[in-house]
């Protein structure tokens, strides 16, 4: 590619002069078909709407396409998955979701070379029913303030020069420009930059801890492992703006005097070790990592680790562990990392969010990232937003921002409608996070607030749930992902945990007692203090949560042996209801255990027999007209 | 895993163990690469190879076993050609995950964890593939389907696994031959 035939920057000069002349080249001034290639709109068929759109971008005559000035652009995760896949023209910014290729004629005829708006394509905004041209228009993004996210799905993530229009590799410039090591902690810790990986624990003291600590050489790790089920902020980063980790980390490399950093990039996100290597070889190629950078004396250079698909291998101990080839398993908390890390060396190990945090705090300066958020947690946080959601997909807003603001301003609100669909709980921070009720919706979202309210920030999953869901089932289901992922080393945790899991099922199934709550509660309190990792520490916390806002719902499974969402399949029975049965046959082809009784006719109707009923749901699913009961 | 579905060892070519071990230095902190490497090569971990990798790394047998069992990405057995990965994840997991992962296990007629003894499928169950925005979430080797509902899914096992988006004529076992399958053709044309 023409990027990486291109030469290294001698100097910091050079950069600079190639930087400002691409920002009045022909490139800058292009036209943008944007089209999201993140894994969501993949997974909706993106891959051949962007071919068919470059194909007849190609078809169109020569002249044309040189007086369109147009270029088309394969970016990272816009963050509105659900709506994929998307296409944005840019600079007027008109948003066509769920494009598929037979739209692409039109959309290229039309849209791009006529300059019409298509309006079947729009965005159609559920409060008033109107369709919304514009990108920033959008409920779902005019609510979000984008720093971390700024660049993804505006530009190509393989191309290092539209990095650098989007002013990328600025900051590390300045830095090297003229700061010493020393300016650029105190800037982060102005910053009051707060690690984005769960914790919150305050990354400016991290760095100066590791910096003061004995030993050398100091190791730098970005954690890219993203183990929460529910987040996926950090795939997408990952992927639609590698470059922004590798300036934060360099940046991070130069305040800390180090020259080895790693990425650990988790087994499940082969897509973003593709774009994490290709921008790292760029980055070298280019003279922005490796020997020498910019010409400067500051070298540094960054490796990719592939995880193994453990869940635990996210925690920082068991990481280095892994990245040193072993099992992971954790260490206990009183050896920090910032002493004994990787390879027992001073280690600085932040979250993916945190370093693209940081270039722009060095470009705007510390006073103005501190300006944003609450008093204690600053800045924005990306939360994935999913569940029973109507916008489901990635969502900065400043800390802060009200759980209602984020569920029901940008989030639209939720996506059943009637009783069974209303809000219930939204859940946080994964499986050492918690759910929190309605009466908790106006909470401003911050790291404190959270663990206040008996949850956890985590690295910014929110689960938002309805009344079909079941807070007993919920809390049993983190239960088992924790016993399956618990690395088995210490005791409370591996035991402890299980035994939590087996009353959890005792009660799911009808066989819970009022004395188990109090066992529980016990063990909770075991576990917590016993378990040499976070995993088990947090590891009560879903349950804890459950219990205290939805005692009622555990009770109900207890004394009156009811699952209220109608989930725990020992106390529910699935029958029909023949008044609104048309006799489509539907539910008999989904029926997996013949338990499915009638012949597919118009005024016929359908009997489950209970004895064979293994209550999957299948045919609840598949009913079209609800007429199968859940009681 | 139960007899039925235990699949038969295919002879393992070590070259292709040698040319992975080229790629690394000869150092213990490269063995979770090197398995990696292995496993997407032979898509199971052959003894022979871990014997070989344990040699040159110098690593003793026993921890290359003991990191080869810790992580899930690799498998002591052959997997499938074809590996469906049901996403359990919180968000699929209220999203119907569990009624897409008893779908895809009486189709298949294998449990999670198990691949069908024709090695063409592996089923597993996972903890979020990072789609959760489509929830419920199934992978078909690096493929997202999402917002998979059971008539889908059936649709998905039914043209061949997911092959090509809805085309494809490789058959799958169906669960039986019980009458809901004459209903259930009726249902979907
Ligand atoms: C079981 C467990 C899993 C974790 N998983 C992750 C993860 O996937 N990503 C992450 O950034 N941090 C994870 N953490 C937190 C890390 O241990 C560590 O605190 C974090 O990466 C530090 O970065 P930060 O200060 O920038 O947040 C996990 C912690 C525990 C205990
Ligand atoms: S929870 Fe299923 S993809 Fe994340």
């Amino acid at each position: 590619m023409a990027e990486t035939a291109q030469a290294r920057f001698a100097s910091v000069e050079a950069f600079l002069r190639h930087a400002a002349l691409l920002k009045t080249s022909p490139e800058a001034t292009q036209r943008r078909v944007l089209v999201c290639l993140g894994t969501g709109c993949m997974a909706s068929g993106a891959r051949e709407v962007a071919a068919a759109l470059e194909r007849a971008l190609a078809a169109l005559p020569a002249e044309r396409r040189v007086a369109l000035n147009l270029c088309m652009k394969k970016t990272g995760c816009h963050g509105f998955c659900e709506k994929g896949p998307l296409v944005v023209l840019w600079p007027e910014a008109t948003f066509y979701k769920g494009v598929k290729p037979k739209d692409v004629p039109e959309l290229v005829e039309r849209g791009i070379v006529g300059g019409e708006v298509i309006e079947r394509l729009l965005y159609v905004d559920p409060k008033t029913g109107k369709p919304v041209e514009k990108y920033g228009a959008i409920d779902f993004y005019a609510r979000q303030t984008r720093i971390a996210m700024r660049n993804i799905g505006l530009m190509d993530p393989a191309n290092l020069d539209d990095y650098l229009l989007r002013d990328g590799y600025q900051a590390l410039a300045k830095v090297l420009a003229g700061w010493s090591p020393e300016q650029v902690l105190k800037e982060i810790e102005q910053a009051k930059l707060r690690g984005r990986g769960g914790g919150g624990f305050d990354a400016g003291r991290k760095w100066r801890s590791c910096k003061s600590a004995k030993g050398t050489p100091r190791y730098l790790i970005c954690n890219g492992d993203e183990g929460d089920p529910g987040a996926f902020m950090d795939r997408s980063l990952m992927e639609g703006d590698p470059h922004g980790v590798i300036e934060g980390m360099a940046i991070a490399a130069f305040a800390l005097e180090t020259r080895e950093g790693t990425i650990y990039v988790r087994q499940e996100y082969p897509l973003a070790v593709e774009h994490l290597e290709r921008a790292i070889a760029d980055a070298r190629a280019r003279g922005l990592l490796g020997e020498r950078i910019l010409g400067t004396d500051f070298s540094f250079d960054i490796q990719i680790a592939r995880g193994g698909g453990a869940f635990v291998c996210g925690e920082s101990s068991a990481l280095m562990r892994s990245v040193e080839g072993k099992v992971g398993e954790p260490r206990a908390k009183y050896v920090h990392a910032t002493d004994k890390g990787l390879w027992d060396k001073p280690t600085v190990l932040n979250n993916v969010e945190t370093f693209v945090n940081v270039p722009r705090i060095v470009e705007k300066g510390a006073a103005w990232y501190a300006s944003i958020g609450t008093a204690r947690s600053k800045g924005t946080k990306a939360f994935a937003l999913t569940g029973k959601v109507k916008n489901t997909g990635l969502v900065e807003v400043e800390m802060g921002t009200s759980l209602r603001e984020i569920i029901f301003g940008a989030g639209g609100g939720m996506l059943v409608d009637g009783p069974k669909g209303a809000f219930k709980a939204v859940q946080t921070g994964g499986p050492s996070g918690g759910c929190l009720p309605e009466s908790l919706l106006d909470l401003p979202v911050d790291f404190d607030s959270l663990t206040d309210a008996g949850s956890m920030m985590g690295s910014g999953g929110m689960i938002v749930m309805d009344h079909s869901t079941c807070m007993v089932d919920v809390a049993r289901y983190f239960l088992s992902f924790l016993t399956d992922e618990s690395c088995g080393k210490c005791v409370p945790c591996r035991e402890g945990l299980y035994q939590m899991y087996r009353i959890l099922s005792r009660i799911a199934e009808g066989q819970g007692t009022e004395a188990d709550l109090a066992k529980i509660e016990d063990l909770s309190q075991a576990v917590a203090v016993g378990s040499l990792c976070a995993l088990g520490k947090s590891g009560p916390t879903p349950v804890l949560s459950t219990l205290r806002y939805f005692r009622h719902e555990y009770e109900a499974h207890i004394k009156e042996k009811r699952c209220p969402a109608g989930v725990c399949k020992a106390l529910i029975t699935y029958s029909i209801d023949t008044s609104a049965c048309d006799g489509c046959g539907a539910c008999l082809a989904a029926c997996a255990s013949d338990a499915i009784t009638g012949t597919p006719k118009k005024g016929e109707t359908f009997q489950i027999n209970t004895l064979q009923c293994d209550k999957c749901g299948a045919c609840a699913a598949v009913c079209k007209r609800g007429a199968v009961a859940i009681s | 895993m139960s007899a039925q579905s235990q699949p038969q060892f295919p002879p393992v070519d070590l070259a292709a163990t040698e040319a992975i071990l080229a790629r690394y230095a000869a150092e213990p902190k490269h063995l979770i690469s090197v398995l990696q490497d292995l496993q997407l090569h032979y898509r199971y971990l052959p003894r022979e190879a871990l014997e070989r990798v344990g040699a040159a790394l110098g690593v003793p047998l026993a921890k290359v076993y003991g990191v080869a069992t810790f992580y899930k990405a690799f498998s002591l057995t052959p997997r499938g050609e074809k590996i469906l990965r049901v996403c359990t994840g919180t968000a699929c997991h209220i999203r119907g995950a569990p009624l897409i992962l008893s779908e895809l296990q009486s189709r298949l007629k294998i449990a999670a964890g198990e691949t069908t003894p024709d090695l063409r499928f592996s089923l597993e169950a996972v903890n979020c593939v990072g789609a959760c925005a489509l929830a419920p979430v199934v992978m078909e080797n690096d493929t997202a389907h999402g917002n998979l509902s059971v008539t889908k899914v059936r649709r998905l096992v039914r043209s061949g696994a997911a092959g090509s988006r809805g085309r494809g004529s490789a058959e799958l076992p169906r669960p039986d031959d019980s009458p809901a399958k004459k209903a259930e053709e009726s249902e979907e044309s």
